[in-house]
């Protein structure tokens, strides 16, 4: 190895520690969606319906993480709950508060069914980490 | 190579510009999952109504949600059937396998907040210190902490709100404190 002169060392550093800087900075903007959101899309495309965003922001405000993840019974994996229409209408899953009486009931399908066409299940809306494995 | 300061400074210069410039919170037809022709874009909330009204953080939702809690700015049910058992737990436990870093605090009593013991009770942690092979690898991976920070709660680009214990001045034991330290400072 070639022995480098201090300054060069420095400069060499200072670069690598910028370039550093620069690429998170490149990234951070890079935002989208709210830090949470959540984009179920097992069922709903294949039915012609747009995929359904859940924002945990949203929710978390009006409910701890323990009555849905706990009392509930969601599963804590983004897929993992087979949700669908029936379940819903039925009283389970979302429908167990968008019932008309703890929210606003299933009626109203455009709010949850407001994705864009495509999207693939999965957590999302990150401003710096896309979720689990993925930062 | 020769060094040019200016290779560097303009682009980081630009992309804080791009950075201030780019809102807190993206509003909905802009955040790449809505569809901007859904009948629904203008009855739901718009996250900035909602999220500035909140003590603010850098990371995440940009919301101090355990302050948020606690000085009452929110008021999240604990449960939907009158029978479900709530329970909180102030306990911390400094975890010390973590090289030369700062070691890791993990406070009960924000969790506990939140969260029901069997929501990690045994699913994510058995309930025994130093029973989990926790690792950052692992926890980047999505699972033991990373379940959560990295989807839902704060991010693991916040290495130091968990890594908070310090070796100089810690003068304790690992594993559970005798004293819980959780009602400090909440963030
Ligand atoms: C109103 C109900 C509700 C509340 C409250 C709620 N969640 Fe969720 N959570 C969900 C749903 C629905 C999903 C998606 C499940 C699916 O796709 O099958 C989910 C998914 C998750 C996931 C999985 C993400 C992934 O990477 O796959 C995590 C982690 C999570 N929630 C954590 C939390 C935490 C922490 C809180 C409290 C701050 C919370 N949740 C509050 C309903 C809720
Ligand atoms: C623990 C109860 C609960 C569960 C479970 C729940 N929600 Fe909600 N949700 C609410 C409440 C309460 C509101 C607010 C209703 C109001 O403003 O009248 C709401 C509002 C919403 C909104 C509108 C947000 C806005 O911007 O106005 C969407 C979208 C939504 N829920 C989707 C879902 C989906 C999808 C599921 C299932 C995966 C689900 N929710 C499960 C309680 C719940
Ligand atoms: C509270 C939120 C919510 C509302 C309101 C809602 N849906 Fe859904 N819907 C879901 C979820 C969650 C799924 C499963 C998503 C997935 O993984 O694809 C789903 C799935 C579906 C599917 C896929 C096939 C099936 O049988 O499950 C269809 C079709 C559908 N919804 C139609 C509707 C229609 C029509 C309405 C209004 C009458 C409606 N939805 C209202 C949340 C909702
Ligand atoms: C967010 C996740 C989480 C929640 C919620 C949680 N714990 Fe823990 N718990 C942990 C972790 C992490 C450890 C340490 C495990 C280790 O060191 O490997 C732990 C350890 C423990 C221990 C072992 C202490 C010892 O002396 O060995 C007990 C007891 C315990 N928890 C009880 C509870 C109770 C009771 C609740 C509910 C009120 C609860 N926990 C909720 C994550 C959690
Ligand atoms: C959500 C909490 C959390 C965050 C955020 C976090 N860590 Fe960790 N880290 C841990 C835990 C827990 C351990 C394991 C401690 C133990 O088992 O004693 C750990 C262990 C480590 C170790 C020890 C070696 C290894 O691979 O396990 C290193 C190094 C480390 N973390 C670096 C970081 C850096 C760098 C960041 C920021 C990018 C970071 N951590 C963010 C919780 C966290
Ligand atoms: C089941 C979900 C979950 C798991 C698993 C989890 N956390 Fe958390 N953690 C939360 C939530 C929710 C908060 C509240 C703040 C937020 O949402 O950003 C929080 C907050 C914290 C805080 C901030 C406390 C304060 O007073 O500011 C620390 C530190 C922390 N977690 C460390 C850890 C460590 C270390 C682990 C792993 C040993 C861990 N967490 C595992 C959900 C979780």
């Amino acid at each position: 190895m070639k022995i480098m002169p201090v300054s060069a060392i420095q400069s060499k550093r200072l670069s690598t520690r910028l370039l550093l800087i620069l690429a998170l900075a490149v990234m951070m903007p890079n935002v989208n969606a709210e830090y949470g959101d959540v984009v179920l899309n097992r069922i709903s495309g294949a039915n012609d319906m747009r995929p359904v965003i859940f924002p945990h922001w949203f929710h978390r405000i009006r409910f701890r993480c323990k009555v849905c993840h706990d009392e509930l019974g969601f599963e804590m994996r983004a897929g993992a709950n087979q949700i669908n229409m029936g379940k819903i209408i039925d009283g389970q899953y979302c429908g167990m508060c968008h019932n008309g009486e703890i929210a606003w009931s299933v009626d109203e399908c455009h709010l949850c069914h407001s994705g864009k066409p495509g999207l693939k299940t999965g957590i999302r809306g990150s401003n710096k980490t896309g979720g689990p494995g993925r930062w | 190579m020769k060094f040019r300061p200016l290779l560097y400074v303009v682009p980081l210069i630009i992309s804080f510009a791009l950075l201030a410039a780019e809102p807190r919170w993206q509003s909905l037809v802009e955040d790449g999952l809505h569809d901007p022709e859904s009948p629904a874009i203008g009855v739901l909330q718009e996250p900035a109504s909602a999220l500035s009204l909140l003590p603010p953080d850098n990371s995440g939702n940009r919301v101090a949600w355990i302050r948020a809690l606690r000085e009452g700015y929110i008021e999240p049910r604990t449960n939907i059937y009158p029978e479900t058992k709530i329970e909180v737990l102030d306990m911390d436990i400094v975890m010390e396998k973590t090289g030369e870093l700062s070691m890791v605090m993990f406070p009960h009593k924000p969790h506990t907040e939140w969260l029901d013991c069997a929501n990690c009770h045994d699913k994510i942690f058995v309930e025994k210190v130093d029973a989990n092979p926790i690792n950052m690898f692992a926890i980047l991976s999505g699972e033991y902490c990373g379940q959560c920070h990295g989807a839902v709660a704060f991010p693991l680009t916040e290495c130091n709100r968990c890594h908070s214990v310090p070796r100089s001045s810690f003068t304790g034991k690992p594993g559970v404190q005798p004293i819980p330290v959780s009602d400090q400072a909440p963030g």
